[in-house]
């Protein structure tokens, strides 16, 4: 019933604006508005782009200094302060461009519009303006990439020796997280290994000793103010490493190890007082579309004092001592150092 | 010195039976390219309103998240659950579909297709395409296409769901998404059919832009449009095949038990035999297209507006030659960018680097065009008709969606924006709004010409500004989420602190979309009901130099009843002083505008003999003379 009652008034409206148009028309041809070259519709669509720019440029502005906060997403990251100032120096450039083209377009617009007996200027071209505003970009463009390529080269420059290695493994529809335990190397891998079931989502080589010390943990940890090497794959399809705070992504491809190096620079608790929030996170999201769940691909980051880091990753136990029927796995010369690596004797 | 064209066309000397074409070769399986622009044009309209209804479905969800969307169920049966929630996978599915038929079905299918056609014979001066045949079997190859995009919307699995890019394995393997399934198998042939119907009607439109224009018309007389559209069919028939065997080379992957793409994968409780390929290797096969895509959908709207803005300011386009370099620059630089795409995708740093350099120049032309642009407009005598109103939008959306290229292009800032919503502000301004308004304006320009009637102006400029305010109230905000970090295609950010701040926000961006959509069907009656109820349009409405304006109002097959015109002059003499009216149509020669002529074109009066005396031979014999 209800339904019926939205069609007949949406059908009414209908008709009424069909008959209003009818009749404008019929006006219009009376007026004999449509012959002429340019009607008072003309000045009202001139005016109209000056209302336009005006109140245009003024929400723009308004909003974004209202509600800056809002959309400024704390950073936390050495290189992430960097390109952050990238960003607004980008930002600034364009803005000024922005304007000044969009000033230029709608005064123009207005200024020059349709007027009985003026006749426009026959300027076919100037070789100077068209050499002026080829090289004017150029330079601008040149200074700004530059500037961004030193920045890149930076990013992506070889990750130190001792940089705290830890993989992410993307699957369909979580990570897991891997240390490469006191030894701090994260151990072999092999995909035909992997097993659910048994309970080796990692497909952890056992023949390699790197692994022994490894270990699994439900969030990621970081260290505060020492470089961290992500070490980035993939199990099933493509999934991306997103931590936003850190100005951090990159893509975790099946066949393919990636790896993304960093140094953070506030720990979460810092970061809580600095928001005034008790209750923030860091987060890892998934920036690659992965599948139905892609967007619940989240986990939780903890960020620590180096100290306190060290203290916690040397009271995590490792995967062996966790799961010690994968002892079956190490090869027969190995069991003892893995029986003594990975503190499996601690437990008995 | 221009080249005389000889032409190849039995219906020249017919046109006067045409009465005798039955229904189907007139409207159907018709040769004639005027009717075959209507077709993709037609076709084109009925896909933007699916694509835009999937974004208004898909937008309702992510503006208000705890809506019951139950009433829609009739429509979309199981994809909504008991609860009245759109299903997550459909949702990827509706983005999915949503990018697919805008791109290609709506910007490359509805408006090269149409513009192309329609308007590269009439401004060139020629009877017909190179080909009416395979003009004919370009438009049912793209029909053949869209009949399967369309059957796959209705499976039991739903159709393609991987993101419009397709990326494998996510796409390669039916296991990881119900969409990989029979969705993507039907996916990738209508994609097939599609690439063989634009290449179809690229090639034509190359060959006849080179061998068929009238007498006089050399290719720096061409007007603008013709360029855009030359230079789009060039970058088509380059770009295309490379999707091709980007599509062929996943289909062995997802039916032959091939590893192109595919490697070290666990999916389903099983590990995958496939090793070696590289989904890196499918990125740079699509993206080798999808860059220059962007630039195929976007040139014939930027050619369609260098028309409208010189002939509706009454001024001559500002700087064609740079115009034409610029068009000329934006083409060759569209093929070696096309991995700022992948700058995160863990492509080799280096590469990043150098795309990022070829990126930033690539601005320049297009900063070359903005500026000529906006000084046509400078002491101009502006008309603003519907058609005007979208090309100076245009002009508005491309620096707005375009600047941001600036950043993205940047790989070092592209960390943080990459596949975020900044992106999706960035390429529905730069690409999606740019590009729908070129095409837009182009109908209201042409529409006289296609159906002899003239649409309704008042109609139009409403139709305008609830779309210009409309897209700046959806695209601009998505920057803002972008900045803040929001990824796109996901579903809800209610999931992370992060980016569940903005409720508000995105509810407000999901009313502005549902308004800006259903405005749309103002253009939509406009159009139909002036095809039929129109006031009846006069030879010349717009007071336009090119040639199109010199055929009859309703134009027949063979588009000039008597010779084709011949052309002495470029398309943009418009306000030219000392001439009487405020516009020298091409096919004037200079020896009858002597009021107005400039020196060195007084020069060109001895040639205009030659022009008259080649001999167009329309019985099939090539001539060529100089
Ligand atoms: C009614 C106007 C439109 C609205 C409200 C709209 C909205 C959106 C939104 C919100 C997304 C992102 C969804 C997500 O990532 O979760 C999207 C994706 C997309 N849109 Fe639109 N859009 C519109 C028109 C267009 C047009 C004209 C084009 C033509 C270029 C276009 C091309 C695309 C493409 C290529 C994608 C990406 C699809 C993918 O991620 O695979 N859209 N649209
Ligand atoms: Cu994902
Ligand atoms: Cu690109």
């Amino acid at each position: 019933m209800f339904g019926l009652y939205i069609f007949l008034a949406v059908f009414l409206i209908l008709g009424i604006l069909l008959m209003i148009f009818r009749i404008s028309r019929l006006i219009n041809v009376v007026k004999g508005s449509d012959e002429k070259r340019a009607s008072t519709s003309n000045n009202v669509n001139a005016m109209l782009m000056i209302a336009f720019m005006v109140i245009g440029f003024g929400l723009a502005a308004w909003y974004s200094v209202t509600y800056f906060d809002l959309y400024d997403p704390p950073v936390a990251s050495e290189h992430g302060e960097l390109t952050d100032k990238l960003f607004w120096r980008t930002m600034w450039v364009t803005l000024l461009v922005v304007v000044v083209t969009h000033v230029l377009m709608f005064v123009f617009a207005y200024k020059y519009r349709y007027k009985e007996g003026q006749k426009a200027l026959f300027y076919p071209h100037n070789n100077k303006l068209e050499y002026i505003w080829t090289l004017v970009p150029a330079v601008v463009l040149t200074w700004l990439v530059i500037s961004g390529w030193m920045a890149w080269e930076d990013i992506m420059a070889p990750a130190d020796k001792d940089a705290e290695q830890i993989e992410v493994l993307g699957y369909q529809f979580a990570w897991s997280i891997r240390y490469g335990g006191m030894d701090n190397n994260v151990g072999d891998y092999d995909y035909r290994l992997i097993d659910d079931v048994a309970g080796n989502p990692n497909g952890i080589d056992f023949t390699d000793k790197a692994n022994f010390d490894d270990f699994l943990f439900q969030n990621l940890v970081i260290p505060k103010g020492k470089e961290i090497l992500l070490k980035i794959r993939a199990r099933d399809v493509l999934h991306s490493v997103f931590l936003p705070h850190f100005r951090v992504k990159m893509d975790a491809v099946p066949g393919m190890p990636t790896q993304f190096k960093f140094i953070v620079t506030k720990t979460t608790q810092e970061m809580r007082d600095e928001l005034g929030d008790q209750e923030f996170n860091y987060e890892l999201a998934c920036t690659e579309i992965c599948g139905e769940s892609h967007f619940s691909m989240k986990k939780n980051v903890i960020v620590m004092e180096l100290e306190d880091y060290y203290e916690w990753k040397a009271e995590q136990e490792t995967f062996l001592s966790v799961n010690p029927e994968f002892m079956d796995k190490v090869p027969e010369e190995l069991k003892e150092l893995a029986v003594v690596t990975a503190g499996i004797d601690k437990q008995d | 010195m221009a080249t005389a064209e000889a032409h190849t066309d039995s219906h020249a000397h017919d046109h006067d039976h045409e009465h005798k074409d039955s229904f189907i070769t007139k409207y159907i399986f018709c040769q004639d390219h005027k009717v075959i622009a209507k077709q993709f044009l037609i076709t084109g309209m009925f896909w933007a309103i699916i694509g835009g209804a999937f974004s208004a479905i898909f937008r309702m969800q992510l503006g208000f998240p705890d809506a019951d969307l139950g009433w829609l169920q009739p429509l979309l049966g199981k994809w909504i659950s008991a609860d009245g929630k759109l299903d997550t996978e459909f949702y990827l599915a509706l983005v999915t579909m949503h990018g697919t038929i805008m791109v290609f079905f709506v910007l490359t299918a509805g408006l090269s297709g149409t513009f192309s056609n329609f308007l590269i014979p009439l401004q060139i001066g020629a009877r017909d395409m190179a080909s009416g045949f395979m003009n004919m079997l370009s438009y049912w190859f793209f029909f053949l296409s869209s009949v399967i995009m369309f059957i796959s919307l209705f499976l039991e699995t739903g159709p393609a769901s991987g993101g419009w890019v397709v990326y494998p394995p996510l796409s390669a393997l039916p296991q990881a998404m119900s969409g990989s399934g029979l969705g993507m198998t039907l996916w990738l042939v209508a994609m097939v059919f599609f690439i063989v119907s634009s290449l179809l009607g690229g090639i034509n439109y190359i060959t006849t832009v080179i061998n068929l224009r009238t007498r006089g018309m050399s290719m720096w007389k061409l007007p603008l449009t013709i360029w855009a559209f030359f230079l789009t069919a060039v970058i088509g028939v380059l770009s295309f095949p490379v999707l091709f065997a980007a599509a062929l080379l996943l289909v062995f992957d997802r039916s032959f038990g091939t590893s192109f793409y595919l490697s070290e994968i666990y999916i389903g409780g099983e590990a995958l035999p496939n090793l070696g390929g590289s989904p890196i290797l499918y990125q740079h096969l699509f993206w080798f297209l999808g860059h220059p895509e962007v630039y195929i959908v976007l040139l014939p709207a930027l050619g369609i507006t260098s028309e409208i803005i010189a002939t509706n300011s009454r001024k001559p386009i500002f700087g064609y030659k740079a115009m034409v370099i610029s068009l000329l620059g934006i083409t060759v630089l569209s093929f070696v960018v096309w991995a700022h795409h992948m700058f995160v995708t863990g492509m080799n740093p280096f590469l990043g680097s150098i795309f990022m350099f070829l990126t930033l120049i690539i601005a320049i032309p297009s900063a070359v065009k903005v500026f000529n642009y906006l000084t046509t407009l400078w002491r101009g005598n502006i008309i603003f008709t519907p058609a005007m109103l979208f090309s100076i939008g245009l002009v508005s959306v491309f620096i707005s969606g375009g600047i941001t290229g600036v950043f993205l292009g940047n790989s070092a800032i592209d960390i943080q924006l990459h596949d975020t919503y900044f992106v999706v502000a960035h390429f529905h301004l730069v690409m999606g709004s740019a590009s729908f308004f070129g095409m837009v304006a182009g109908v209201y320009h042409w529409f006289p010409k296609m159906f002899g009637r003239m649409m309704d102006r008042k109609l139009g400029y409403i139709h305008f500004w609830f779309t210009f305010v409309g897209v700046y109230l959806v695209f601009f905000p998505m920057h803002y989420i972008g900045i803040a970090g929001f990824p796109r295609r996901y579903y809800s950010f209610t999931n992370f602190d992060a980016f569940s701040g903005f409720t508000d926000l995105n509810a407000f961006i999901s009313v502005a979309a549902l308004i800006t959509f259903i405005a749309q069907f103002i253009f939509l009656f406009n159009f139909v009901y002036s095809i039929f109820r129109g006031k009846k349009a006069p030879a010349n409405p717009w007071k336009s130099n090119t040639l199109e304006w010199t055929t009859p109002i309703n134009p027949g097959h063979g588009n000039w009843p008597g010779e084709i015109p011949p052309v002495y002059r470029w398309p943009y003499d418009y306000s030219k002083p000392g001439a009487e009216d405020d516009f020298i149509p091409q096919n004037v020669p200079f020896s009858e505008t002597m009021e107005s002529n400039l020196p060195h074109e007084n020069d060109e009066i001895a040639l205009e003999k030659d022009i008259d005396e080649l001999v167009v031979d329309e019985t099939g014999e090539h001539h060529d003379q100089h």
